[in-house]
């Protein structure tokens, strides 16, 4: 299906399928039980689980095919995000022609900076890749100001020019962001008994980009292209040697990863039409090293999990609270019910940071293939248990 | 003139700072082989063992004095510091005033003690990893030491002041007047620069580190444990990060995430200097210190604006693209 393999199309399949369904799978809980907290099926946190994705997924094309690590991804993004604001308040509301610029500027952006980085390898890599994204920041901090507002950051303002578009609304607000009229913000709620799903226009917008950004990068996995970057990755020497020169493909393969990361920063100023220097800082581009890595560096699927585990994470953990921990220990008596609120309290809340760091520690140190690695042993050792049952059954049956 | 040597001084300040905790990064790097993103952390967690001093001194008993009342007309409640009533009213208050130099002293053991058990415990296991996974477990370790201190202290940065006899502005020359502080830190650089060259360079421990430095098979060859000398050396390291944190307190309040921001411009100063090159690391720091401090001049931003922001990076990629091993490092190292 095409032009995929069984698998690979089954692994389409299920991601479509999870994205779609999402506003149900993720609204587990009826609204109005305790446990509706951890429900996170509202638009805002499902739009940043797959613009993130789209980021992820970008990132490892250039880490898990290449195993160049770049310390300086959210420059692009921000770029990304700059641009599409620009747009808005140049051209019109209309989404798309932002997402397409903001694609361009940050492929551009990412070749200058990829064609200097990449003559370097290993750890200098890394370090001329922070060095540049820190620049941008500080310069998107300081001299840009013009360009980038900033530090109040990019926003859209009543007497922007939008050419093609109104500077005002006819009741004198500032126009939302549309495709084609269809507004980003309109959601529509579904109440069936106590649950209340709610599906969001830019939410699908979103998923569908990730889905394409999905299929793309599994083509690129599959392709003699990426087979190239994986040879770089397992032997660069030896790939000179055979008389291939590897900067073209590791450029290409960084400039790809770019521009994803320009759609992600794309999508994430239309979905909300602001750009600020932060998203530039390095502690940003830390955060998608962690997704890539959390979910599994060099697989498919591993980035679109590791951005949604780290960034459920981030808006549920953060929400648990003594309060909450008080109820859920409450079957215990009340010394030991302070005692475990005491324990998890610096975990949870404003410490889930803390959380997120050990959980990666522990999987850098433990399971280097991430999430996806444990889902696989998971399922060899099950599968292994099973043959060994049947291999002993006999020997366990009572002698007659 | 005065403003000329005015942004000597600056420079030479910053660039004590970058210096030492460069020097850890080259030291641990050059000994072990590994690139310790969690060094900014040590810097932190140096500077908060002096704001756990200052709070430790700080520890007091209250008594009520019933001859003077507080503004509400209750009995006044006096506070008096455990060491004031042990010492003496004076020789307590110097030592409180005195906490951040004191701290010196405290955190050289609980530095040392924190390289040793990060070295034993977690990096130990990554030596025959690729440098990306170095990278990865230490860049974790980092947010889980930040996060750790966070929680004990909070998120906001809290005062470390100098000792009263340090905290003025000293008159250099005419015209030219700069804090005493950071005067003192300068020299305290110097020292502690000094001193870990002096170990390396006329002890027999650093002479086999050195050695082990250069070629670690045949030291161990000769049947010399050079792990242990090594393990050893990340507790220098880590001591030497953590005196930096110490003294800089009363420069920058602590804050949990001081670490992270200089960590960063460490790492660049490591590069431009060299990898695995300690002179280089050193002559790096002070080197980038004063451009940045010259480049902040308003004379220079008016020709290029933005050039203060930026000018560390930009000599770093320059020279990461000409000179791939850096200033001052050796050939074959890492290029």
């Amino acid at each position: 299906m095409l032009g995929l393999g069984k698998k690979d199309a089954s692994l389409l399949l299920v991601v479509v399928a999870l994205t779609m369904l999402a506003p149900f799978i993720l609204n587990p809980f009826p609204s109005d039980s305790g446990m509706a907290q951890f429900n996170a099926g509202y638009p805002d946190l499902m739009q940043r689980f797959v613009i993130f994705g789209i980021f992820a997924i970008g990132f490892n094309i250039l880490f898990g095919l290449t195993g160049y690590l770049s310390f300086g991804h959210a420059a692009f993004l921000g770029v990304g995000s700059y641009s599409a604001v620009w747009m808005f308040k140049l051209l019109s509301m209309n989404i798309l022609p932002a997402i397409i610029l903001s694609v361009i500027i940050a492929g551009l952006f990412s070749l200058l900076i990829g064609w200097v980085s990449l003559r370097r390898t290993g750890i200098y890599f890394s370090i001329l890749t922070l060095a540049f994204a820190q620049m941008s920041f500080a310069l998107a901090y300081s001299v840009l100001t013009p360009l980038t507002n900033g530090e109040t950051g990019l926003q859209v303002t009543l007497d922007d020019p939008r050419i093609l578009g109104v500077s005002a609304t006819a009741d004198g607000s500032i126009p939302v962001t549309n495709l084609f009229g269809l507004e980003m913000r309109s959601a529509y709620d579904m109440i069936v008994g106590p649950w209340t799903f709610t599906f969001s226009v830019g939410y699908y917008v979103c998923a569908i980009v990730m889905i394409a950004a999905f299929y793309l990068s599994i083509r690129i996995f599959r392709s003699p292209f990426g087979m190239m970057l994986r040879a770089i990755k397992s032997n660069q020497t030896r790939m000179n040697y055979t008389g291939l020169n590897p900067k073209p493909y590791t450029l290409a393969a960084f400039v790809i990863s770019g521009m994803y990361a320009g759609l992600a920063g794309g999508l994430m100023a239309s979905m909300d039409p602001l750009a600020g220097a932060e998203r530039m800082q390095w502690t940003a581009s830390g955060e998608v090293v962690l997704m890539t890595i959390l979910g599994g560096v060099g697989t498919l699927i591993g980035p679109i999990l590791g951005a949604g585990m780290i960034k459920y994470f981030e808006n549920i953990f953060s929400k648990i609270n003594d309060g909450v921990l008080h109820t859920w220990f409450s079957f215990l008596p009340d010394g030991i019910e302070n005692f475990m609120v005491a324990v998890i309290h610096p975990f949870v809340g404003k410490g889930w940071h803390l959380t997120l760091g050990l959980i990666f520690m522990l999987v850098v140190t433990f399971l280097p293939g991430g999430l996806v690695e444990g889902g696989q042993r998971i399922a060899k050792a099950l599968r292994k248990k099973d043959k060994d049952d049947d291999g002993k059954s006999p020997s366990t049956e009572p002698a007659e | 003139m005065d403003v000329f040597l005015t942004q000597i001084l600056n420079g030479l300040d910053k660039g004590s700072a970058y210096a030492l905790i460069a020097l850890g990064l080259t030291l641990i790097f050059g000994t072990l082989g590994v690139v310790n993103f969690a060094h900014g952390a040590l810097f932190m967690i140096g500077a908060f063992c002096s704001v756990f001093l200052q709070r430790l001194l700080n520890l007091s008993y209250e008594t009520v004095d019933p001859t003077k009342t507080d503004f509400l007309g209750n009995p006044a409640v006096i506070k008096t510091p455990y060491v004031e009533s042990w010492f003496g009213p004076e020789m307590g208050a110097a030592i409180i005033d005195w906490s951040v130099p004191l701290a010196v002293l405290f955190a050289i053991p609980i530095m040392i003690a924190i390289g040793f058990i990060m070295e034993r415990g977690l990096i130990k296991h990554f030596y025959k990893r690729e440098h990306a996974d170095q990278i990865l477990v230490t860049f974790g370790l980092a947010i889980v030491l930040q996060e750790v201190i966070k929680a004990v202290y909070g998120a906001n940065p809290i005062q470390t002041p100098a000792p009263d006899a340090l905290s003025g502005v000293a008159v250099l020359a005419e015209g030219v007047v700069y804090p005493v502080w950071r005067i003192v830190y300068f020299f305290f650089s110097v020292v502690v620069i000094g001193a870990v060259f002096a170990f390396l360079q006329f002890t027999t421990f650093g002479m086999v580190v050195r050695a082990g430095m250069a070629d670690r098979e045949t030291v161990g060859l000769l049947g010399i444990d050079i792990d242990k000398r090594f393990t050893l050396m990340f507790g220098l390291a880590a001591a030497v990060a953590g005196l930096a944190g110490v003294m800089y307190g009363p420069i920058n309040a602590p804050n949990y995430h001081m670490g992270m921001d200089f960590l960063v411009l460490s790492f660049v100063v490591v590069v431009v200097g060299g990898m695995g090159s300690l002179p280089g690391a050193v002559a790096a720091g002070f080197l980038l210190g004063i451009l940045e401090s010259f480049a902040s001049m308003t004379a220079v931003t008016d020709i290029i604006p933005g050039i203060n922001q930026i000018i560390i990076y930009l000599v770093a990629i320059i020279i990461l693209l000409v000179r791939p091993r850096g200033l001052m490092g050796r050939k074959g190292v890492m290029e």
